[in-house]
């Protein structure tokens, strides 16, 4: 008898497990393809980038077109994808990123130059900004730009008056104790600080950064929450009054809720590019290069232009543009505005360590 | 001879030990003790004593804490409960509080900003009832209340399971000889549960001490928990030899609390912790 | 009476506790909006769309064999190691139990870039690092739900089986089996569950191409997380949920279809 229930209860038990095992074997096959693999095809190419920051059709469209494989690797944030870049683990052919970080890559010999003149749509790109770019690529041989912006506030007009988000002050500003979003990162949140106090954003003296930092300790109890990611749907939901935002989100605010504003104060800012280069650990560049040349025709960037709605450096793209959006200056900084930003620039190593431990000194506080 | 048998069948996990979980732990050693040219150094472990890192490690214990006794207080008497229920499977009562977790845990967490938030579901309540919008979120209590909200299964499930161990006998017996209530939870239910109890408590304590996505996504970032200046040196600072020296002083503090605990344990379940 | 009442209620808010933020992403999932702060009305769109969408697909897929391969192959390994460990001395036992514990006491952050930092000593990321990684967190919750079940288990019947001329692997079936499988079982279900919330270790661990959920999740933060995620999140969840109604539901009659055999457990 006892024999007999236990076979009956063991094989419920093992029906489980025949399931899980159908189902995994089910399932398994397609990871045997070489698809999961790191290809090892001189034909394939493996694409490093932000999060939702390309259009898939233009990577289906490029695939047509040359029959290079492509494979998309996304990342959150450029120390992530220099943690994971540094460790060697994965040999990326063309990676997307931020300007400081294309400068400190640059500086660590892990860029190959790419040779423009095989291009054939690099002309569309704004000089412009390929002018600003030097601040991190002085000769334009590392990087390619992508999209740009700036960094400025997002704000709720109904609670704050246009006229006060002119200037970084109002950050500080008692009446929004408790609607305030900063950014959760060292450099974005140090740069209304440091222009305040008239200092340069890419300042390596210690005694300016400390100065910095006494006035964002005085401003943390009015401070709502430091975010990093979803600062734009916080504001949209109407948590806070203003945010500490990049351009980009808060056009994706400002599509959600069109009651939102964005104001970059006149004390000046941070202009922001996000460009690719090509690491040394490219196995084809020749593909690489055909990629980002592609990236440049003017469909391909028209379809990324609309899929990210970020500024694109691509004039073509913005003479096809409606006078509407062309005159959005969210997302197209007017120039006297562009004028007072700065990009970034790699900090050396002390001063790193010295923002790192300035960092966590105002969050503990 | 059997035993030796029976012995070699943990086998593959020795081997599995030795190369993903020693060896790693070996890694961290490494970059704890070397400067970034790889010299030897102390500093990235005496690097605790300033005073910025001593903050963050007593509000780290403060919330684990907090947040440990909570779990403590809510789990027993739910234990209690479930296990007069008496299901045919203790795998159902697992399943019902691991179920949660088959929806991503940042989502759970983002979800709960909504509810929380200062126009969210909560105030939006409050508002229409007449009292104003009060502050639920970004505080440091906030933090608390999500990881009680994260680890809560992890204490009852080690509880419920001693409880279930209890013959019904027992019990019955004690009260055949005049017992009360009270008498049997404090002097028969109580003691059989210690070991459960303690499972339980460094099966909470333990991850909220190193917890930092809590704190970030709940907190506001204004709350700066240890594992939060380590995640800040790996990922930020990409200092990794500080992140290292600071983890493996986290990882003294956690087998020094499982020690403390396991002085408790008299049921000689040695360190296991569950 | 009272008692009763109190019980219930309080059971009842626990779980409103535990459930609460997961009934707010399924109402979600049905919001015809693309922010998850706005409500646009009732929609089923995303659950239809979320199967046309090839990256979430594949995503899936992936996690799908990664939670599975990871949580059937650290079943074995545990299940095995658990019988082993409970035939050492203490002193053994201890060491072995000690190391189990690591993967349980690193923060998930320090587990994932050791990890990598060893994988890339020897080979590429992709697939098979993101499977040792999950085997290894997976690998303890196996052990610790299958060890107590052992401990519990009478070891004198399994060697008087021995002793009466089974061998050993029939002995194991007809006498530990039954003993320990409700814990293999939960340790199986405790694999799969952490497999599929991980994201830390799998970030870290991760090539070029592999994506689960949970990692296409995050990088979705900054613009805005596709609501056929939630979706997708949704199906997720009830079709384990239902399979959990199920199983208990059957167990429940085979239990009542062989009560005799049980009186102590029919009388409770």
């Amino acid at each position: 008898m006892r024999l007999f229930y236990n076979r009956k209860k063991s094989a419920k038990t093992s029906v489980c497990f025949v399931l899980a095992a159908a189902l995994f074997s089910c399932t398994f096959p397609a990871s045997c393809a070489p698809k999961t693999d790191a290809g090892t095809t001189s034909d394939s190419l493996v694409v490093l980038n932000y999060g939702k920051y390309l259009d898939e059709t233009v990577i289906r469209m490029f695939e047509e077109e040359t029959g290079i494989d492509v494979k998309l690797e996304e990342y959150e944030s450029p120390e992530e994808m220099y943690t994971k870049f540094k460790a060697g683990s994965i040999s990326y052919d063309v990676v997307c990123t931020s300007d400081y970080m294309i400068q400190r890559l640059i500086s660590e010999g892990e860029v190959n130059e790419i040779d423009f003149s095989h291009f054939s749509y690099y002309e569309n790109l704004d000089p412009d900004i390929i002018e600003a770019s030097k601040i991190f690529d002085p000769e334009s041989k590392y990087s390619m730009p992508y999209f740009y912006g700036t960094l400025g506030i997002l704000y709720n007009p109904a609670i704050v008056s246009p006229e006060k988000v002119k200037t970084w002050k109002v950050l500080w500003d008692e009446n929004f104790r408790d609607s305030v979003i900063m950014q959760n990162s060292v450099r974005d949140t140090f740069v209304p600080a440091l222009r305040l106090l008239g200092y340069d954003i890419n300042t390596e003296n210690a005694d300016e950064l400390s100065g910095a930092l006494e006035l964002l300790i005085r401003q943390k109890p009015i401070v709502y929450a430091y975010y990093v990611d979803e600062t734009a749907d916080e504001m949209v939901a109407g948590n806070a009054a203003m945010a500490l935002v990049y351009s980009g989100e808060a056009a994706y605010a400002k599509e959600l809720n069109d009651e939102l504003a964005y104001s970059v104060p006149e004390e000046g800012s941070n202009l922001w590019i996000d460009s690719w280069f090509i690491p040394k650990s490219c196995r084809n560049q020749e593909n690489a290069e055909k990629f980002l040349d592609f990236l440049c025709r003017g469909d391909a960037a028209m379809l990324n232009f609309e899929y990210v709605w970020y500024g694109t450096p691509n004039l073509e793209v913005i003479a096809q543009l409606d006078e509407e959006t062309r005159s959005d200056e969210t997302i197209f900084p007017p120039s006297e505005v562009l004028a007072d930003c700065k990009v970034f620039q790699q900090y050396g190593q002390e001063t790193t360590a010295l923002c790192s431990y300035l960092w966590k000194k105002l969050k503990s506080e | 001879m059997r035993r030796l048998m029976r012995q070699l069948l943990a086998g593959p996990y020795l081997v599995w030990i030795a190369g993903f979980i020693i060896l790693p732990v070996g890694v961290i050693l490494y970059y704890a003790f070397t400067t970034a040219d790889g010299a030897f150094t102390f500093a990235h472990i005496a690097a605790i004593a300033d005073p910025v890192h001593v903050k963050s490690i007593l509000l780290s214990l403060k919330l684990g804490l907090s947040c440990t006794v909570v779990c403590l207080l809510l789990a027993y008497p739910l234990a209690m409960i479930l296990s007069s229920f008496r299901f045919r499977h203790q795998s159902f009562v697992v399943f019902l509080f691991i179920l949660p977790m088959w929806m991503n845990f940042m989502l759970r967490i983002l979800s709960w900003r909504l509810i929380l938030a200062n126009s969210g579901i909560i105030n939006a309540l409050l508002v229409r009832l007449g009292f104003g919008p009060v502050k639920l979120l970004n505080t440091p209590a906030t933090v608390v209340f999500g990881m009680v909200y994260d680890f809560l299964p992890f204490m009852i499930l080690p509880i419920y399971n001693s409880m279930t161990r209890i013959k019904d006998d027992i019990i019955e017996a004690a009260r055949d000889l005049g017992a009360g209530n009270l008498t049997i939870l404090a002097k028969i239910i109580f003691p059989l549960t210690v070991s459960g109890i303690i499972s339980g408590i460094i099966m909470v304590f333990v991850p909220a001490l190193t917890s930092f996505v809590i704190s970030d996504l709940l907190g506001g970032g204004k709350v700066l928990l240890i594992g939060n200046v380590i995640e800040q040196e790996f990922m930020q600072g990409t200092n990794w030899n500080l992140g290292s020296g600071l983890s493996v002083v986290l990882m003294i503090f956690v087998i020094a609390s499982m020690a403390v605990m396991n002085i408790f344990d008299k049921d000689g379940g040695g360190a296991a912790v569950w | 009476m009272v008692k009763k009442t109190v019980s219930g209620l309080y059971l009842a808010v626990i779980f409103l506790f535990l459930y609460l933020p997961i009934l707010v992403l399924i109402v979600l999932s049905f919001n015809d909006s693309k922010s998850r702060v706005v409500w646009g009305g009732f929609t089923l769109r995303w659950y239809s769309s979320c199967f046309q969408d090839e990256t979430i697909m594949n995503a899936l897929i992936m996690t799908l064999q990664i939670t599975l391969a990871a949580a059937v192959i650290s079943t074995v390994i545990g299940t095995l190691a658990a019988i082993g460990i409970s035939a050492m001395k203490r002193r053994n036992r201890a060491i072995m139990l000690g190391a189990t514990n690591i993967p349980l006491l690193n923060a998930d952050i320090v587990t994932g870039i050791s990890l990598m930092l060893l994988f890339v000593k020897f080979t590429n990321l992709g697939f098979v690092t993101v499977l040792i990684a999950h085997i290894t967190f997976d690998i303890p919750y196996v052990i610790l739900n299958v060890l107590p079940k052992i401990s519990q288990a009478n070891r004198y019947t399994y060697e008087a089986a021995l002793d009466l001329g089974a061998s050993p692997l029939r002995a194991f079936y007809k006498i530990t089996w039954p003993e320990i499988k409700s814990g293999v079982f939960s340790g199986f279900l405790m694999a799969v569950t952490m497999s599929l919330d991980d994201f830390s270790i799998t970030f870290f661990t991760k090539g070029a191409g592999v994506n689960t959920l949970s990692t296409m999740l995050y990088t979705e933060l900054r613009k805005g997380i596709r609501p056929e995620l939630y979706a997708l999140s949704t199906l997720l969840f009830l079709l384990a949920f239902f399979l959990l109604l199920l199983m208990n539901y059957r167990s429940d009659r085979q239990v009542r279809q062989h009560a005799g055999h049980h009186p102590d457990r029919a009388s409770a």
